[in-house]
């Protein structure tokens, strides 16, 4: 399976709000977490919402963020993770990364 | 109110029969009398013409509902305990749930499904906080607090406040780990064995797994 992201990388989440049935949580869009795991390939969400049946597939993730990362007063432990499952579309290489 | 009035000159006698014949409560509404949303009403139809096209007939749609409905979360607890008597299962659970749940004979669905290991360093809590996503075809219907917008809020915001309002303590030493639910897979948590149940059968091990341990909002513990 050809993936742009490997588990352990650093990536970041769009900074988009298109309109429609979306699966990236608002909360986390924006922000920068690391490839948990690779969990395949499904078929676009954004397309199947809306009745087309051939939506392409595309490579899903689940990616870690520090809970600290997703809410600067975040009150717990700063190990504390939120995991959330995003496609490939939405992610782009952490910019901090960036040689 | 004006026909419940608490400040009435009645006792308001709940736990004893009711007697006095001016003390009216409201009648609960019947399922008809409140009414059918856009989607019950797409629904009702979509179903209607299925059936008259003979894509399948109102006795299957009833015995899948009926099939549905003896789907529970004694399944995961069965899992679970299984994984505490074998380290080996434990470890193909982990790796992949539903090629280890068919050594049970349990079919659990066409949805891959995670299990997360509690470790004495790590908690895992799950949520859904864009809908109401969790392993039905595992462990049957969610808890109407699952669905509730402020358990979907608040589990990945403050997720130790959360835990305990529900009882459950977690050290400042150990990690949580929240789950969100967000697309195609689901999720079941793993809980550890607890403590002072050596010897026990995997049957009364399985008995103090709740749903609740397997949403993560809770720890198995001897009863």
């Amino acid at each position: 399976m050809q993936t742009r992201f490997a588990p352990g990388d650093r990536v970041r989440v769009h900074r988009r709000f298109p309109p429609g049935h979306v699966r990236t949580p608002w909360y986390c869009r924006g922000k920068s977490g690391e490839v948990e795991r690779i969990c395949g390939r499904f078929r676009n969400p954004e397309q199947l919402a809306y009745g087309n049946r051939d939506a392409a597939h595309e490579v899903l993730y689940r990616v870690s963020f520090s809970s600290r990362v997703l809410w600067p007063d975040y009150e717990g432990s700063e190990r504390d993770r939120v995991e959330i499952e995003l496609y490939e579309h939405w992610l782009a290489p952490d910019p901090g990364e960036m040689k | 109110m004006s026909d419940h009035d608490h400040t009435g000159e009645h006792e308001h006698g709940h736990g004893g029969y009711d007697v006095d014949p001016s003390h009216h409560h409201p009648p609960q509404p019947d399922l008809e009398d409140t009414p059918f949303s856009r989607h019950q009403l797409m629904q009702m139809a979509v179903t209607g013409l299925l059936i008259e096209k003979g894509i399948f007939s109102a006795d299957e749609i009833r015995a899948q509902i009926e099939h549905m409905d003896t789907i529970g979360p004694a399944r995961g607890a069965e899992l679970v305990a299984r994984a505490w008597v074998d380290d080996g299962f434990r470890t193909r659970l982990v790796a992949d749930s539903k090629s280890a749940a068919a050594e049970l004979g349990m079919d659990i669905g066409p949805i891959p499904i995670l299990v997360m290991e509690n470790t004495p360093d790590t908690h895992n809590l799950v949520v859904c906080t864009l809908c109401s996503c969790y392993p039905r075809f595992l462990l049957g219907i969610p808890p109407d607090w699952y669905k509730s917008r402020s358990y979907r809020s608040r589990a990945v915001r403050e997720p130790r406040e959360v835990l305990a309002e529900f009882g459950t303590e977690i050290g400042p030493d150990v990690t949580i780990r929240v789950h969100d639910s967000t697309a195609d897979m689901r999720y079941l948590v793993l809980p550890m064995r607890p403590a002072g149940t050596q010897g026990i059968g995997e049957e009364a091990l399985a008995k103090l797994v709740t749903r609740d341990a397997l949403i993560g909002v809770t720890l198995p513990r001897m009863t």
